[in-house]
C-alpha cells in the first residue's frame, strides 16, 4: 500500500514539474521532438510492411487467381499450379502448434508466476533456460525434432504433427514470456481479495488470474503463431516435402508440405513462372496469417471488454 | 463479478479438449504410409528425398507418373544430397536423389545400416561461368584462370591479372552458399578441393537468380551459375567457353554437356533406389518410368538428357535390378 502511494506521489510530482515547465517556455520542444521520433518509427515499420506487400502483389499479380487456393502444385503446367496441399498442410501444422503451445506455455507461466519459489536455485535456472531457449536458431529445433520426434523415442515419422511439435518447441518461450507478463499484470489486490473471501489458491488462479490474463496470453499466442507459420528450415529437416500432389490424411498420417516450404522451393527456380507463383504464394500466406490472427484478436477484444 | 465462473468454465472446457488430444497424438505411432498392394492397379507411396538440384527433375517425373498411376502417392523433399543420404541410410526413404555420386562415408553408413542400393543416372547438368555482356575480353578461360579468381589463397582481384592483355577492371564474384551442391561441385572441379574458395565473394545463398542479377548489373562481374538459369536469363549474361582436358575451348550447351566435351563443369545427376524400396511394385514402376522417359522429363524440367551411352548404362542397371 505504502509502495503504491509513493508511486502516486512521484507521478503527481512529475506532472506538476512538467506543467510548470510548459507554462514557463510555452512550447515543449523535447516533447514534440520525442513524439516525432516515435511517429517516424511507426511509419518506418508500416512502410516496410507496405513495401513488402506491394512488391509481392506486383510480382505475383499475373497469378492472383482462385487456382492458387484450389489446385495442386505442378512442375509441368505452371499456369494453373496452386498451393492446395501446402495450405492444408499449414493449417494442420498450425492447429497442432495451437493445441500444444498454449496449454504448455500458459501452464509453465502459471507455475513460474504463481507457484515457483524464486529463492530456489532450480526455479531461477529454469527462467534462465527459457530466456536462452528464445535465442536458439530455428534450424537447431529442426535437428532436435528430427532426432527425437520424427525418429525414436516419439517416432512419429515425417507427418504434419511432428512439424507442429518442432515449431511448438521453437515458439514456446514466446508464449511463456508473454503469459508471465500478462499474469504479473493481474493486480495483486485481486488475488488478495479472492483469498480474503476464502477462495483457495487453485480457485484464485483459475477464476481470477487466468481470466484476467487472457488478453495478454492471446497477444503472446498471436506473436508465436505468426512466427511459426513462416518457418521453413526446421520443417525441411523434419520431413516437409517440397512436392506432393495429394493432401495429408491428417496430422498423424501422410506426407505433407507447408506454404513457406513451397515458396522456398519455387522462388529459386530458373523459370520466371515459378517465381511469380512464389510471390503469389507469399500473399496466400499473408491471407492465412491474417485470418488466423483476426480470430485471436476478436477473442482478445471479447475478453478485454468483459474484464 | 458473476461472469467470471462462466468464462473460466469455457476456458476449462477448451483446455480439457486440447489436452487429451495432444496426449493422444503424442502417443500414437505412425510410420509413413505403407499400404502396398500387389494388384493390377498400383497404389502405395514412393518417398523421395535428396538434392535440391535434382528435385525439379524428379517432380516432373513424379507428376507424369502419377498421371498414369493415380493410386500412387509420390512425394519429393529436399534435404540436400548429403541430408538425403542420411535419411536414406536410416531407411526413411525409398529413393535418394544426388547431384554427385555417393561418397565413401555415406556408402559405409548405408552398409552399416544394412541398406543396399542401386545407382542410376537420370540426367545431365552443366555449370556455366557467366560474365556481363559488356565483357568482350573473356571469350575462353582455362580452368587455371577461373581458379585464379576463386582460389582460397591470394585470389586475383583484377581482370588484368587473370591473363595478359585483359583490361584493368575490378572483378566482382557471385556464387552460391556453402550448403549448395553446386558450391561443392564447382570448388572441387575448379579449385581441386571441395569447399576450398576465396572468402571474398558475394554469397547469394541458394538463389541462383541473384547471381544472374549480380552478374547482369556489373561489367567486371563473374559467377558460376547452373546452365538452366543461364538459358532462362537470355541476353542479360553470357556464358564463357571453358578449355577442356583436351585443350579445346567449349561453350556450355545441351550438346557439349551431353557428349562430355564440356568438362570439367558438366556433371551427371543420379537417383539411388534402395533394395527395400524396390520390393514395392510402385517404386519399381516409378524407377522404370523415370529411366524410360528420361529424355522427355529432362527437357520438361530444363535439364539435359542422358546421352545414348549413359542411357544404356542406366537401362542395363535397371534391367538387372528388376530381374
Amino acid at each position: 500500500m505504502s509502495h503504491q502511494s509513493v508511486r502516486t506521489r512521484t507521478a503527481v510530482q512529475a506532472v506538476r514539474d512538467s506543467s510548470l515547465r510548459l507554462e514557463k517556455r510555452g512550447v515543449d520542444v523535447a516533447g514534440e521532438l520525442f513524439r516525432a521520433v516515435l511517429l517516424l518509427c511507426i511509419v518506418l515499420g508500416v512502410l516496410m510492411l507496405a513495401t513488402l506487400l506491394a512488391y509481392v502483389t506486383w510480382r505475383g499479380w499475373p497469378r492472383l487467381d482462385l487456382n492458387l487456393f484450389t489446385q495442386m502444385p505442378s512442375s509441368i503446367d505452371l499456369t494453373t499450379a496452386g498451393f492446395l496441399p501446402a495450405i492444408v498442410g499449414t493449417i494442420w501444422i498450425m492447429l497442432g502448434v495451437l493445441v500444444t503451445v498454449v496449454p504448455l506455455g500458459v501452464s509453465a507461466a502459471l507455475y513460474l508466476e504463481e507457484y515457483a519459489d524464486t529463492e530456489r536455485w532450480w526455479n531461477r535456472a529454469i527462467e534462465v533456460f527459457i530466456q536462452n531457449l528464445a535465442a536458439v536458431p530455428s534450424i537447431v529445433f529442426g535437428i532436435l525434432g528430427l532426432a527425437f520426434i520424427v525418429r525414436a523415442p516419439l517416432a512419429l515419422g515425417p507427418v504434419a504433427f511432428a512439424g507442429s511439435l518442432t515449431l511448438t518447441m521453437l515458439v514456446l518461450p514466446t508464449v511463456i514470456i508473454a503469459s508471465r507478463e500478462a499474469i504479473r499484470a493481474v493486480p495483486s489486490t485481486l488475488r488478495q481479495a479472492s483469498m480474503a473471501l476464502g477462495a483457495s489458491k487453485w480457485q484464485t488462479v483459475w477464476r481470477q488470474v487466468i481470466p484476467g490474463a487472457v488478453p495478454g496470453i492471446l497477444t503472446g499466442t498471436i506473436l508465436s503463431m505468426s512466427r511459426a507459420i513462416g518457418e521453413t528450415a526446421p520443417l525441411l529437416l523434419v520431413g516437409a516435402t517440397t512436392f506432393v500432389q495429394f493432401l495429408p490424411e491428417g496430422p498423424l498420417e501422410g506426407r505433407y508440405t507447408a506454404i513457406p516450404v513451397q515458396i522456398f522451393q519455387w522462388v529459386v527456380r530458373p523459370q520466371e513462372e515459378f517465381r511469380v507463383l512464389a510471390a503469389a504464394g507469399c500473399l496466400v500466406l499473408v491471407v492465412l496469417l491474417l485470418l488466423m490472427n483476426s480470430v485471436a484478436i476478436w477473442l482478445r477484444a471479447r475478453f478485454s471488454r468483459e474484464s | 463479478m458473476f461472469k467470471f465462473p462462466k468464462r473460466a468454465a469455457a476456458l476449462a472446457g477448451a483446455a480439457g479438449l486440447m489436452l487429451p488430444l495432444a496426449a493422444c497424438s503424442g502417443g500414437t505411432e505412425t510410420p509413413g504410409g505403407e499400404a502396398t498392394e500387389g494388384g493390377e492397379e498400383l497404389s502405395g507411396s514412393v518417398v523421395i528425398d535428396g538434392s535440391s538440384t535434382v528435385a525439379p527433375l524428379t517432380e516432373v517425373a513424379a507428376e507424369l507418373f502419377m498421371a498414369e498411376h493415380p493410386g500412387v502417392q509420390v512425394s519429393v523433399a529436399v534435404s540436400g544430397t548429403g541430408g538425403g543420404f542420411e535419411k536414406f541410410c536410416n531407411q526413411e526413404t525409398d529413393i535418394s536423389e544426388a547431384s554427385r555420386v555417393i561418397s565413401e562415408e555415406e556408402s559405409a553408413a548405408c552398409e552399416a545400416a544394412g541398406v543396399s542400393y542401386a545407382e542410376l543416372g537420370v540426367a545431365n547438368d552443366g555449370l556455366a561461368v557467366a560474365v556481363n555482356p559488356e565483357n568482350d575480353w573473356a571469350e575462353c578461360l582455362t580452368v587455371d584462370e577461373v581458379s585464379s579468381m576463386w582460389r582460397p589463397d591470394e585470389p586475383v582481384t583484377n581482370w588484368a591479372d587473370v591473363r595478359d592483355g585483359f583490361p584493368d577492371e575490378e572483378i566482382t564474384l557471385y556464387g552460391p552458399g556453402t550448403d549448395s551442391g553446386t558450391f561443392g561441385y564447382f570448388t572441387e572441379a575448379i579449385n581441386g578441393e571441395e569447399g576450398a574458395i576465396t572468402p571474398d565473394y558475394n554469397d547469394i545463398g541458394e538463389d541462383d537468380n541473384a547471381a544472374v542479377q549480380g552478374v547482369a548489373g556489373d561489367a567486371g562481374a563473374t559467377g558460376y551459375i547452373p546452365l538452366s538459369f543461364v538459358n532462362e536469363a537470355g541476353d542479360t549474361i553470357r556464358a564463357v567457353e571453358i578449355e577442356n582436358e583436351a585443350g579445346e575451348c567449349v561453350a556450355p550447351s545441351e550438346e557439349t554437356v551431353m557428349d562430355g566435351s564440356y568438362n570439367p563443369l558438366g556433371r551427371q545427376l543420379y537417383i539411388y533406389p534402395s533394395d527395400a524400396g524396390l520390393e514395392k511394385p510402385e517404386v519399381v514402376a516409378f524407377v522404370e518410368f523415370y529411366i524410360e522417359n528420361q529424355a522427355e522429363i529432362a527437357q520438361t524440367a530444363g535439364f539435359i538428357p542422358l546421352n545414348p551411352e549413359q542411357e544404356q548404362v542406366a537401362t542395363d542397371a535397371l534391367a538387372e535390378l528388376t530381374m
